[in-house]
């Protein structure tokens, strides 16, 4: 397996005019969980949408499991979970995963396991528009772990769910991590930042830093990780 | 390309649509309806209720699909679904031939009532056979749906999509010789009209259901027809990115 997952080099991106990315360059290591923070609007989505091959870039390379992003064999292999479900409200839970395994070419019996990963069982033969946001951010979340992706790529995955099953979530997605999974999870909620491995810190479309949790904590003096990324973000501010 | 992503693709379609009773209800019944309804307006004009409702039996398709495909293709672009399938390993054509046959299979079903209604109950006649006007419907509903699919990518809102109804498909239902033999128009709109798909499709069903026996001109239609679908379709795989902006 390559050391790194991801390998961007001076990635720029301009969206309806305006720089979003500003020369970024960045590794994200192989079976690790990088989590990917900074203000709304910082450019976590572009950033994401650009590793999957989904964002026309204006500059810069980007390696994905040691391939160009975008290219076809990362089809089956990347999982994107967008910020918005992406699921068919009009269809049921089930038909939505059946449909989206035979596009990933995996079973049936695979679709009643991830729906058991994503707890939501009891739900199977609803429609995804009946579900409550969190649930139907689960479906969606549920369609990208079908075919078991080596390279996950989640955009606030966890939003609108409840503490107990974001603690769940987040369990699996250790697990994920410990079977070599190397999953990418942007996040508003500072206490999931402490679940990863690794950190990259956004603003403006630059990468103010990029470390492990408690390099944070060390650097800033902060225990609590949402003061010490204020911290860096007033040190590096007006800039 | 993948034969078992297209057909996963043509079953969700139907599926999404089977979920949606009223919708199946609307599209089975009410081009017989307004068929039937036809049939009344022109009470005792039996000539000029054949050389309309006949060919219209095989037009309807066209406009239902045309309408149906390019809002369900609108939702799959504004949901970010379609941003998910262009990052899974399916192909363009994949998607679009998805849609074919399930819109295909709808368009028969309705076919089969509308014809069942208008050559069964109604009393128009198809010299040539029911069947022949059966396929020439399911034919001109890929059209439609070919049309549709490309015309949803102009698209921002389902409220235009609708509005494309009024601009696109009225016009070419006036304009194909349905309510004015085209020879009688004004020489530039007769003009036009040759370069409208819904003519051919129109010029098709015409000669499927007068008596006169049938001649090359009815397969040169049907080339056009299916030779604009490819077109239409080809066209619309271009609109559907893996990378925007
Ligand atoms: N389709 C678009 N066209 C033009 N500009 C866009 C588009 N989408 C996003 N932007 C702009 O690009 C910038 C980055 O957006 P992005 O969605 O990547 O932010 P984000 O960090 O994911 O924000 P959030 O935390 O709110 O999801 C923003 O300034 C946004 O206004
Ligand atoms: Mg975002």
């Amino acid at each position: 397996m390559p050391e790194f997952a991801v390998e961007i080099e001076d990635l720029e991106v301009v969206r309806g005019g305006n720089p979003v990315i500003r020369s970024m360059s960045l590794e994200v290591g192989a079976g690790t969980i990088t989590g990917l923070l900074g203000p709304s609007g910082c450019g976590k989505t572009t950033l994401m949408r650009s590793i999957v091959g989904a964002q026309i870039v204006a500059g810069g390379r980007i390696r994905v499991l040691g391939r160009a992003a975008g290219s076809q064999d990362l089809r089956s292999t990347v999982g994107y979970v967008t910020q918005a479900p992406s699921v068919y409200g009009d269809l049921t839970v089930r038909e939505n995963l059946e449909y989206f395994g035979r596009v990933v070419g995996v079973g049936d019996d695979r679709v009643s396991e991830t729906v058991s990963l994503v707890g939501l069982e009891d739900h199977f033969d609803r429609l995804v528009s009946s579900l409550s946001g969190g649930e139907t951010a689960r479906v969606s979340l549920a369609s990208a772990l079908l075919n078991r992706p080596r390279l996950l790529v989640l955009d606030e995955p966890t939003v609108g769910l409840d503490p107990v099953l974001r603690a769940e979530l987040w369990r699996d997605f250790r697990e994920l991590a410990d079977g070599g999974v190397t999953l990418l999870v942007s996040s508003h909620v500072m206490d999931e930042a402490g679940e990863c491995d690794d950190l990259l810190l956004m603003r403006e479309g630059r990468l103010l830093r990029h470390c492990a949790p408690d390099a944070l904590r060390r650097e800033t003096g902060e225990e609590d990780l949402g003061r010490a990324f204020l911290e860096v973000i007033e040190r590096t501010g007006g800039s | 390309m993948s034969p078992r992503i297209t057909l996963a693709t043509g079953g969700r379609v139907l599926r999404q649509i089977r979920h949606d009773p009223r919708t199946i209800a609307l599209l089975l019944a009410v081009p017989a309806l307004l068929l039937t309804l036809m049939r009344f307006v022109f009470d005792g004009q039996e000539q000029v209720f054949q050389s309309i409702g006949a060919p219209l039996c095989g037009l309807f398709p066209f406009i239902v699909m045309f309408l149906v495909s390019s809002i369900t293709m609108l939702r799959e672009r504004t949901t970010g679904t379609l941003e998910r399938l262009m990052t899974l390993p399916m192909s363009k054509l994949d998607l679009l031939l998805g849609y074919g046959l399930a819109f295909g299979a709808l368009a028969a079903a309705q076919a089969i009532v509308v014809c069942l209604v208008g050559f069964g109950l109604l009393g128009l006649v198809a010299p040539h056979g029911v069947l022949l006007v059966g396929a020439l419907a399911i034919l001109n509903a890929l059209l439609g749906m070919a049309l549709g699919l490309l015309l949803s990518a102009f698209a921002r809102t389902e409220f235009q999509a609708v509005q494309f109804m009024p601009a696109f498909i009225f016009p070419q239902l006036l304009l194909c010789g349905l309510f004015v033999a085209r020879a009688d128009m004004a020489p530039l709109l007769e003009a036009v009209s040759w370069l409208l798909p819904f003519t051919y499709a129109y010029d098709a069903l015409e000669r499927a259901v007068s008596p006169a026996a049938l001649g090359a001109a009815i397969l040169v239609d049907v080339l056009v027809v299916i030779g604009t679908t490819i077109g239409a379709l080809a066209l619309g795989a271009l609109t559907l990115k893996r990378r925007t902006p």
